[in-house]
């Protein structure tokens, strides 16, 4: 070994404790019993669903009720992932795409598969493929990924326009 | 349902953040670098004459290159130090040690590395520390151990 050195392994590594809070801690163990939970303003009656702060970001109040919303919903917006990363478990090219659950006022960004990258579409229906109950736990690995439900698409301007704060 | 904390178990998680970043090292710190795995030791001379350890490409008051290597060490003196009485994982000792700024002989800038006194009433500014060499050595500043007191 007589090259002279170049190169350098500098791997930098954090390690906490996270605690998700009472609003998002309420939608991770949702998760875990196969329920999707968000929380609906009282004020402005948005319902904000992924785990958030828990206060509304309209109207800046503790959001007080619970809302349990259906497992389905719309592509609003997507990304196609072409390159590989360290980490990364899923095949490329896939989908991410931000869901917006019928009955909810903010998307959920989460995993397409079942589907070819090229046929993803605003407005596309799509439902949760869960993992296998035993294997279900406070983490959005919960919800394995996304697939069409085969239905129609939804009017891409009417669900984009459910989500404007003025809506 | 209301929205209320009481009904809520709060979650905890321990979460790990890591980057195995590798970076090049450049000419400079690369013969350095490259000297550690020989167990030598090298600094570089600047413009106004002082030697520079750990070397530098570029002169501090210049900015001229710079490429006059010059041998140091491989023992120096303390010129500072800070007692770890409690390594944090990813410290280079496990026990209790000091990291230390240590100007190699020869050398006019100060080097930092830890130093295993075994007991901080042993560190002193001023004493004399010598390197530790590892036996498996890949071009890292960590080839040296430690450094230990000479006597």
């Amino acid at each position: 070994m007589s090259d002279p050195v170049e190169i350098i392994q500098t791997p930098i590594r954090l390690e906490y404790n996270y605690t998700p809070g009472v609003a998002r801690s309420r939608f991770l163990n949702g998760l875990a019993e196969g329920r999707i939970l968000g929380e609906r303003c009282e004020r402005c009656h948005k319902v904000y669903v992924g785990g958030g702060s828990g206060a509304c970001p309209r109207d800046g109040i503790p959001m007080t009720e619970v809302v349990e919303l259906p497992h389905v919903g719309t592509v609003t917006t997507f990304c196609v992932v072409n390159m590989p990363f360290a980490g990364s478990t899923v095949e490329i090219p896939y989908t991410t795409a931000a869901i917006l659950l019928d009955g909810a006022d903010i998307p959920l960004t989460s995993l397409l598969q079942e589907v070819q990258a090229a046929d993803v579409r605003m407005g596309m229906r799509v439902e949760a493929v869960w993992a296998p109950e035993a294997e279900r736990g406070p983490s959005s690995d919960s919800i394995r990924y996304w697939r069409p439900t085969g239905d129609p698409d939804a009017p891409i301007d009417d669900v984009l326009k459910r989500m404007r704060a003025d809506a | 349902m209301t929205a209320g904390a009481g009904d809520t178990q709060v979650l905890t998680a321990l979460h790990v953040l890591e980057y195995p970043y590798k970076r090049s090292v450049g000419p400079v710190i690369g013969r350095f670098l490259t000297g550690l795995r020989d167990k030598k030791l090298e600094g570089i001379r600047g413009s106004d004459g002082r030697v520079i350890v750990p070397p530098v490409e570029y002169d501090p008051q210049t900015a001229a290159e710079l490429s006059e290597f010059v041998a140091v060490g491989p023992a120096g003196l303390v010129t500072t130090w800070a007692w770890i009485a409690e390594p944090r994982p990813n410290n280079p000792l496990k026990k209790p040690f000091a990291w230390a700024l240590i100007r190699l002989d020869g050398a006019d800038t100060a080097l930092l590395h830890a130093v295993d006194a075994g007991d901080e009433r042993a560190m002193k500014t001023g004493m004399r520390v010598k390197p530790r060499w590892r036996e498996e050595r890949t071009g890292h500043i960590l080839d040296i151990e430690c450094f230990e007191p000479e006597a």
